[in-house]
């Protein structure tokens, strides 16, 4: 039986539209398992091979995979989220409340883009901390280092954009205070102000504004800055490992 | 690179090659639709008419308010306040951060409950991060006898509405 299940997965993999889809075709030798690699978009970001000691928890945490996985979770569960949600004075609030308890799932998804939303901050802060203290952002690293205080950043931002969508009193007078902070760089803070509000103060086109930030402009930045801060690791020579292998019988 | 394939015509001299000059044609046209494109940018981010509600307010007939007493609209975010001798206005906006501020009737003071800054019924700081005080606004009496207030016109000094 589990012969002539592999024979049809062996058939199949040896199919033309198969083998049209997936050039590198089957086979177990390191050149097969590394053309799968290459020749696919997404994993030829990655690197073809790695230390086996780098893929383990100890290595890395899995922070980074991790951060990425909480994205994806917003990614979906935001998606879903603005089928039932406009952003409009009038009806934020209310459909905020009904995805609380009219739509089907609705407190469900929202509340895991809420704890999602949580954890990624937290997790991007302890992949950094990770990073530094092993002293992984050290050359030939430092760029993408830089990358990863500039996805800090956009992840900040995009807590921040998502914390007015509500439009409930916390967000309102959180994003009155943070415009007023915006407001005191000398000399453009007004203008900056301004333009971040769409207005002189918390409105209907700061939502709006809001908005556009958090579902589009922001999250199409932070997946074009993933997909080079992934790429780059290969690029730097894979996951960091130190120069001394750590001591026998710890590792 | 563009030494490899420099045209051998060109002579060692200081002039311009063909290619270079394209190249610094092109690259300044570039950099001219940029810098033009920054300034689209800029002028369709900052909105030319705004639908926010109208600075000027009416806060209605003076005898609403009691004898010295401190009435705040938190729609519009202004005090009313009635001294003995008349009336003036108060923005309620907290000069720290922007929350509203709140009158607390049993102290008389105003208090606001984001950062804990505290005025006086006069909006002189009393304690707290804000900087400045409560800036007086510009109150008037229309046609009607009805008190109105221009929330963005402050003015310097305490001046009263007598009634």
């Amino acid at each position: 039986m589990a012969n002539n299940i592999q024979h049809y997965i062996d058939e199949l993999h040896q199919h033309r539209i198969w083998r049209s889809v997936f050039r590198s075709g089957s086979g177990d030798s390191n050149l097969h398992r590394a053309q799968a690699v290459q020749s696919n978009v997404f994993l030829h970001l990655f690197a073809v091979k790695s230390r086996r000691r780098m893929l383990e928890f100890s290595a890395t945490w899995y922070l980074g995979a991790l951060t990425f996985g909480t994205f994806l979770v917003l990614v979906i569960t935001g998606i879903l989220l603005m089928l039932y949600y406009h952003p409009s004075v009038p009806q934020a609030y209310a459909d905020m409340k009904d995805l609380q308890f009219v739509v089907s799932s609705g407190v469900f998804l929202r509340n895991l883009h809420r704890w999602s939303a949580h954890a990624m901050v937290f997790l991007v802060f302890a992949h950094m901390f990770k990073v530094f203290y092993r002293g992984a952002y050290r050359p030939p690293r430092e760029f993408n280092w830089v990358i990863g205080v500039v996805l800090l950043l956009i992840t900040l931002l995009l807590s921040y954009t998502g914390y007015l969508l509500p439009w409930d009193q916390l967000a309102y007078w959180a994003v009155t205070v943070g415009s007023n902070i915006a407001s005191a760089v000398p000399l453009l803070g007004q203008k900056i102000r301004f333009m971040m509000l769409g207005g002189n103060s918390v409105n209907a086109n700061a939502l709006l504004r809001f908005y556009v930030l958090h579902c589009m402009v922001l999250p199409l930045t932070a997946i074009f800055l993933m997909a080079i801060h992934f790429w780059r690791i290969r690029k730097d020579g894979g996951l960091y490992a130190p120069d001394k292998p750590a001591k026998e019988g710890t590792k | 690179m563009s030494d490899e394939i420099k045209a051998p015509t060109t002579p060692d001299s200081g002039e311009l090659s063909r290619r270079r000059f394209f190249v610094k044609v092109g690259m300044t046209s570039i950099a001219v639709a940029a810098a033009g494109t920054g300034v689209f940018a800029y002028q369709f981010l900052s909105p030319n008419v705004l639908y926010e509600p109208s600075p000027v307010v009416n806060a209605g007939k003076p005898d609403r308010y009691p004898p010295d007493s401190v009435t705040l609209d938190p729609e519009t975010a202004i005090y009313v306040v009635r001294d003995p001798e008349g009336y003036f206005a108060l923005s309620a906006t907290c000069t720290h951060l922007g929350c509203l501020t709140a009158f607390k009737q049993e102290l008389g003071i105003i208090a606001c409950p984001c950062h804990g800054s505290k005025f006086n019924r006069d909006g002189v700081k009393i304690a707290g991060p804000a900087p400045k005080p409560l800036p007086w606004l510009r109150m008037w009496l229309n046609d009607d006898g009805e008190l109105m207030v221009d929330r963005s016109n402050s003015i310097a000094t305490k001046q009263l509405v007598r009634v």
